[in-house]
């Protein structure tokens, strides 16, 4: 491929299918609903070219165990919804956690709660971070705020997911999965090879026992631990691993240098935020963007090192979910000593620009 | 009972053998009730992956239920799927992998209830797995409510005056309902209440998984199944229960073969 013709314009759920590919994914399973029906209408075409399996299931509960079962025997499976259809694949998730299966799932929001709208949302930040199904498990969670990013994400995300053996859920929203632009189809530097995925599934996967050579003994994934005690010790591995994943934080800093207010924003709302902040950096406003790409787990060590004697802005687009976790993480440890904490929400289903932040910044700034 | 105590009740030589264990089926004394038929469907499936030779490239996808401890006792790779969804993650597993054999062990509440969307659908599309589907007329290891396959008038916790088709439904036939989709290349009821009826059994079993490894479509096989705890009947009476009430509104036989069709027009 060219420099030329590596540049494609595509929107951001065409970007995910792309990526989903490059990175090796050769199972999807899904049920339409907008506003990520670019997603399963482009690997409904690229999986079977690629020699892998595309099913349109029956409904979420179906695609996510259809996940199930494909990650289960070691092969990349994907599936991706949207705010409502997430909620019926929360039993899936749970028990992909519980018994470490590893799988993708793409969440491009919409407004909720219910039925809601199609429009740009981020209220299943709670639902995506805390775990979202029943049982105590976590979701590694990674936030793309530009279509470039769907496609970059998705390496990530299944080697995140196959390092783990746990399910990584893509956080985007309306904005992310439509808006079109040029994204460089190139795996980014830090890809994990497809060849690597299927060695972190050789010592777990189901493939029949055969397979595994002379003398291999049956495999079992599973998730219920009756014996007394033995969910208390899975549970506490669990926790290890869900513990170990902050080696994974992944964050971006602009401006923070000298900035006095520093807005925390992840997906579009801080690609927005960016823009406000830029025409206000360059009226002389000290402010910068601190922008979490894991939102679990949360950056909270990069946060808190920028906070002794900050101000900080959470803005989102929902009624107040990650603001939650920025004071937890901010006000949670001694000696953080952040100036103070101001939140600005965007409701669900709007749409917005870089003007309708700019107000809530400058008075940010303003109230020292 | 150990191993041991297994082998001391081996024949002799010259004694001639009646019973035998097969590999598939480990020695594990299972926790399923005294004149549970789980046990035998269990020595059904297992006998026939044996004599397939395919038990080295099987997944079993366990459901939730009486049986979910299945892959306890099956010496093959085994997979745990949420209640109702085994069709779907077996769709999921022999997608990824379809080279292996599948199969799917699944009780009435479980196939027919909570799962009756995964199941139709899986079965709809011709997934090349094995659906194995216990009906016993009534969720066991919950306690003994009712079931899809509940029969009309009999009682359980949640149908204590009696099933009624006014309130609650009539029995649904799964046989029946598989056998009309596209998808399903075999699909037949059997009972394990007797000998005769457990060598028939056994026959429809190794078809149901024949026709997966000829890449002909869904296999199904219902099989009528007691469950003395939760009939409140002792072993035998709950045989007779299977023959006189349960295989007048279920009707034992073949509701579909692609095969036999491909057969007869050959012939
Ligand atoms: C989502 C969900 N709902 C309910 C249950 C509780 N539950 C466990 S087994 C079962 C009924 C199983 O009945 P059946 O499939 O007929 O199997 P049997 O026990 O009779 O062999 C139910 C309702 C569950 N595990 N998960
Ligand atoms: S409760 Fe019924 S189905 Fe369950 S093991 Fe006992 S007899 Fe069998």
């Amino acid at each position: 491929m060219s420099a030329a013709t590596e540049r494609v314009l595509i929107k951001g759920n065409e970007a995910v299918a792309f990526g989903a590919i490059d990175a090796g994914c050769r199972c999807y399973f899904g049920y339409p609903i907008t506003p990520q029906n670019e997603v399963p209408e482009a690997l409904s075409t690229l999986l079977p070219e690629a020699g892998g399996q595309f099913v349109q299931a029956e409904s979420e509960v179906g695609a996510i165990n259809m996940v199930l079962g494909a990650a289960a025997s070691g092969v990349p499976a994907l599936t991706s919804s949207s705010s409502c259809g997430i909620s019926l694949m929360q039993e899936g998730i749970s028990y992909m956690a519980g018994s470490q299966i590893p799988g993708v799932i793409v969440n491009m929001q919409r407004g909720g709660p219910g039925l809601g709208d199609i429009g740009p949302s981020q209220g299943d930040y709670f639902q995506a971070v805390k775990g979202g199904g029943h049982g105590d498990h976590r979701n590694l969670v990674l936030a793309p705020s530009t279509a470039q990013e769907c496609y970059d994400f998705m390496f990530r995300a299944f080697a995140l997911a196959f390092k783990y053996a746990n399910p990584v859920m893509v956080l985007g929203d309306a904005i992310v999965g439509q808006i079109k632009e040029p994204v460089r189809r190139v795996p980014p530097r830090d890809a994990v090879p497809a060849e690597d995925l299927a060695t972190l599934a050789a010592p777990w996967r189901m493939e029949g026992f055969g397979r595994r050579g002379p003398g291999a003994q049956p495999r079992l994934l599973k998730s219920v631990y009756l014996a007394e005690g033995a969910l208390a010790e899975r549970n506490r591995m669990l926790m290890r691993k869900y513990e170990s994943m902050k080696a994974d934080c992944a964050f971006e800093c602009v401006d923070t240098d000298d900035a006095e207010l520093i807005v925390v924003a992840f997906g579009s709302i801080a690609r927005i935020a960016r823009s406000a902040i830029r025409q206000l950096r360059a009226e002389g406003h000290k402010i910068g963007l601190f922008r979490p790409i894991t939102l679990f787990p949360f950056p909270e060590e990069a946060l808190c090192a920028l906070a002794p004697g900050r101000r900080f802005l959470v803005m989102e687009q929902n009624t107040g979910q990650m603001v939650e976790d920025v004071r937890l993480s901010l006000f949670g440890q001694p000696g953080v000593s952040p100036a103070s904490v101001l939140w600005h929400g965007v409701m669900p289903g709007l749409f917005i620009g870089a003007d309708a932040l700019r107000d809530p910044m400058l008075q940010a700034l303003k109230e020292k | 009972m150990q191993a041991q105590e297994l082998d001391a009740l081996r024949p002799a030589e010259g004694e001639s053998l009646v019973f035998d264990t097969n590999p598939v089926l480990n020695e594990r004394p299972t926790h399923y009730c005294p004149g549970c038929h789980h046990g035998i469907a269990h020595r059904l499936v297992s006998e026939v992956l044996h004599e397939l030779g395919v038990a080295d490239r099987t997944i079993l996808v366990a459901a939730v239920g009486c049986a979910t401890f299945t892959y306890d006792y099956f010496n093959v790779d085994g997979l745990e799927a949420p209640h109702g969804r085994a069709c779907a993650v077996a769709t999921g597993v022999r997608r990824a992998r379809p080279d292996s054999v599948v199969f799917t062990y699944q009780g009435d509440g479980d196939m027919a209830a909570i799962g009756m969307a995964e199941s139709m659908h899986a079965a709809n599309r011709g997934e090349k797995i094995t659906g194995i589907f216990i009906n016993n007329t009534v969720y066991g290891m919950t306690g003994g409510q009712m079931a899809p396959t509940t029969l009309v008038g009999q009682k359980t916790t949640t149908s204590r005056a009696g099933r009624s088709i006014g309130n609650e439904g009539g029995p649904i036939r799964m046989a029946e309902i598989m056998a009309q989709l596209d998808g399903v290349a075999y699909s037949a009821r059997c009972s394990l209440h007797s000998v005769k009826h457990v060598r028939e059994a056994k026959k429809a079993v190794r078809k149901a998984f024949e026709v997966q490894l000829q890449g002909l479509g869904f296999g199904f096989i219902e099989l009528l199944s007691g469950c003395p705890t939760n009939w409140h009947m002792d072993p035998i009476a709950a045989n007779n229960r299977i023959a006189e009430a349960m295989m007048p509104v279920f009707p034992l036989g073949v509701y579909k073969d692609v095969t036999a069709n491909v057969e007869a027009e050959h012939a």
